[in-house]
């Protein structure tokens, strides 16, 4: 396959036009966008509709705002999209995506693009431009890298997620998605695990831990009076190698003596309600998190491994459902996992023997939502710095990818913001390029082994296409895998 | 005083400055009314409103992003906003009654801001011709300005080292504006040229994405500190 090798294009490719034109994922179904609350199919009054919504959306929303009056289209970001750099496609490059969304803005919301359509580029939104918006805005991650090299931090993710929101509105849903959202709304967790299978899972995975360790490791479920309320992906709960991560948390909680819950209420870190912009579900979908907390009595709330849950958790969890002043005032609302595990290494409450992974030799991979969306420990950069500490602590041979690839420039996995569908897949396989470059350079220059993640999409992701880039689905860990494997059982 | 052109271009200079305040001030006004109800700060971000304050500065004289973003459309991009600076401030000669020394010392290099406006302004329009990306991004409204901020730097180039023109009656009626006495204006059709670009080119400014600079400011994904859990946290005592 012409993707085996990740060097084989250029880095920068040239401009493609159409070269992604009909890559879009399935529509949504009907049962789904109403679940959500929009129309189950689309309106008649499609086009009103649509443009009034933009209009609401843009005036609700300074960031949105800005990004329709502050590009001066510099094409700082032109090379920046893992999408465009995998596709060539030009309507992948940050500022032509936003483009398709300020066209229309400007032709029915400013003058200039009623009075000068031409001059300025303003476009009508009919159903070529309907079906370029449905397309492109799903070739978008929302990773933020666009925004992070933009001289004015204008932020594709924004525009993406209205664009989402609109479609939505006017009942052209994603199916992945709001299938996914809907779930959530109806049991608590992103797969629709039901109580009873959840139980059994763990249970399970309990007899794994005691045959592995010969130690009594609990996963608990909706314990009352439990110090922590540990809101993991529900990835965490079957899929590989998210499920060793969960084990891994486990461990830690166990070898530090915290006591510790999951919830059947919450069972899912996720919020895909941002990937599609709704106000509303993300605000369903956090309460949940609020409801578990104050039902169970804990004192704080922990997420898991995952990207985007935490860019939710850090910056918006408190403005959905919070306050949150029935937890313990000592400890940040929320916390990762990681932080966690950092502050338990710093305090010697754990002991690692990173010998137990000298048959790995890794690579941290910067997962977009975390290291552009977040931070971790109360330090500037510290969403970079605890993860590689915690992995270093746990294993002795950990190499950096090229700079450009980690850190704040970090590239997206190919598979976030809702696109980890299946009928995406020529997509994702393109998008993740940039990151298989990245990671080939250490691959030949040091004998890495495995790349570790700290989020469930990047984790799937990975293991879907590494086979595609010539690397065993395997070669994706979870951090607190490499950590569990490490860590000194009693 | 004549009808054309004194009266017409101090009566155009007016309008366009009154564009220019009170389209900022509008624009300004509908920003910073506009709501951010999410927490968006693109991280590694400063942790408090000083640190962001400090690299909002550092950002608008260094280029900062747009160094890590392309080094080459930062050189165009930085040379011409200093030329278009240094420019900008030599003009000041025409507007304050006495001469300021600084004024004075600064367009004794007249010549090398000239060439930095010049040289930046003819990169970033060639970028827009000849890289594929850029090209394909660029819309009629971006080569527009581009050709008003050139007929403006080039009739203004002209005028200082082609075909003089009386500074001394350029001066008298620039006062005349800033005094609201008006004064003649030369009529020489490069300087009618110069001023009337010059006073389009006021006047759209609020208008379009020159205001690029202003919106940095503004904008959340840069001027929100990134502190979403401390103002969340309780306060005890």
């Amino acid at each position: 396959m012409a993707e085996r090798d990740p060097r084989a294009m250029p880095a920068v490719p040239a401009v493609t036009p159409g070269a992604m034109a009909g890559s879009r994922p399935h529509p949504a179904e009907v049962g789904d966008q109403e679940a959500l609350g929009f129309p189950g199919a689309r309106i008649a009054d499609w086009h009103e509709r649509a443009v009034a919504r933009m209009g609401e959306l843009v005036r609700g929303n300074r960031a949105l705002r800005l990004a329709m009056d502050a590009c001066m289209h510099c094409g700082a970001c032109t090379d920046k999209c893992h999408y465009f750099l995998g596709t060539g496609d030009p309507l992948n490059m940050p500022v032509a995506r936003q483009e398709l969304f300020r066209s229309v803005w400007r032709r029915h919301h400013t003058l200039a693009g009623r009075w000068l359509p031409w001059l300025v580029g303003a476009r009508e939104l009919d159903e070529e431009m309907l079906e370029r918006w449905y397309t492109y805005f799903h070739q978008c991650s929302q990773c933020r890298r666009c925004a992070a090299f933009c001289p004015v931090g204008i932020d594709t993710s924004e525009v993406s997620q209205a664009a989402r929101e609109i479609m939505a509105n006017i009942g052209l849903g994603q199916r992945y998605t709001h299938q996914v959202v809907a779930k959530v709304h109806a049991t608590g967790n992103n797969l629709g695990l039901p109580e009873p299978a959840l139980r059994d899972t763990l249970e399970g995975l309990e007899e794994d831990l005691l045959e592995d360790t010969g130690v009594p490791v609990r996963l608990p479920l909706d314990e009352p009076g439990a110090e922590v309320l540990l809101v993991a992906p529900s990835a965490d709960f079957f899929a590989e190698p998210h499920v060793d991560g969960l084990m891994g948390y486990a461990k830690v909680f166990h070898q530090a003596g915290v006591s510790w819950t999951l919830s059947t209420v919450a069972a899912e870190a996720a919020n895909f309600g941002l990937f599609i912009g709704s106000e509303d579900n993300m605000r369903r979908i956090a309460h949940r998190v609020r409801e578990a907390a104050a039902g169970l009595g804990v004192k704080r709330i922990v997420f898991g491994e995952c990207g985007h849950a935490w860019r939710v958790a850090y910056n918006m969890l408190h403005d959905l459902a919070g306050p949150f002043d029935f937890l313990d005032p000592r400890y940040p609302v929320p916390q990762h996992v990681v932080e966690v595990t950092h502050d338990l290494l710093r305090r010697g409450a754990l002991r690692l023997d990173p010998a137990a992974n000298d048959h790995r030799r890794v690579t941290f991979h910067d997962s977009c939502n975390v290291a552009r969306a977040s931070s971790m420990g109360g330090v500037p950069g510290g969403q970079f710095t605890l993860p590689r500490e915690v992995l270093r602590a746990a294993c002795n041979h950990v190499f950096e990818m090229p700079r450009g690839a980690t850190g704040a420039h970090t590239f997206c996995c190919g598979g976030g913001g809702g696109l980890l569908t299946d009928e995406l897949l020529d997509l994702r396989v393109a998008g993740a390029r940039p990151r298989m470059r990245a990671l080939a350079e250490v691959v030949d220059a040091h004998g890495v082994t495995h790349l570790v993640a700290i989020c469930a999409i990047c984790k799937s992701q990975f293991a879907k296409v590494f086979p595609r880039y010539g690397l065993e689905f395997d070669q994706v860990l979870s951090l607190h895998q490499v950590v569990g494997d490490a860590l000194l059982m009693r | 005083m004549r009808p054309w052109p004194d009266l017409a271009f101090a009566a155009l200079l007016y309008a366009s400055c009154a564009a220019l305040v009170l389209g900022a001030a509008w624009r300004l006004a509908r920003w910073l009314r506009t709501p951010q109800p999410r927490r968006v700060p693109v991280t590694p971000a400063p942790r408090t409103v000083a640190g962001v304050c400090a690299r909002m500065v550092h950002e608008t004289l260094f280029f900062t992003t747009l160094w890590r973003a392309s080094p080459w459309t930062w050189l165009l991009g930085w040379t011409f906003h200093v030329g278009l600076a240094l420019v900008l401030l030599q003009h000041l000669r025409y507007v304050t009654a006495h001469w300021w020394g600084w004024v004075s010392w600064l367009s004794a290099y007249g010549h090398l801001a000239s060439a930095l406006l010049l040289a930046g302004l003819a990169g970033l329009w060639a970028r827009r011709l000849l890289v594929d990306r850029i090209r394909w991004i660029t819309r009629p409204s971006d080569h527009a300005v581009l050709a008003l901020i050139a007929g403006v730097a080039l009739t203004g180039v002209i005028m200082k080292y082609v075909a003089p023109v009386d500074v001394v009656a350029v001066k008298a009626f620039v006062r005349g504006l800033v005094t609201a006495r008006p004064e003649p204006l030369p009529g020489d059709a490069i300087l009618l040229a110069h001023v009337l670009l010059a006073a389009a080119l006021i006047a759209v400014f609020p208008f379009g994405k020159l205001m690029h600079g202003p919106g940095l400011w503004v904008n959340p994904t840069r001027a929100q500190a990134d502190d979403a859990r401390e103002r969340a946290r309780p306060r005890h005592g």
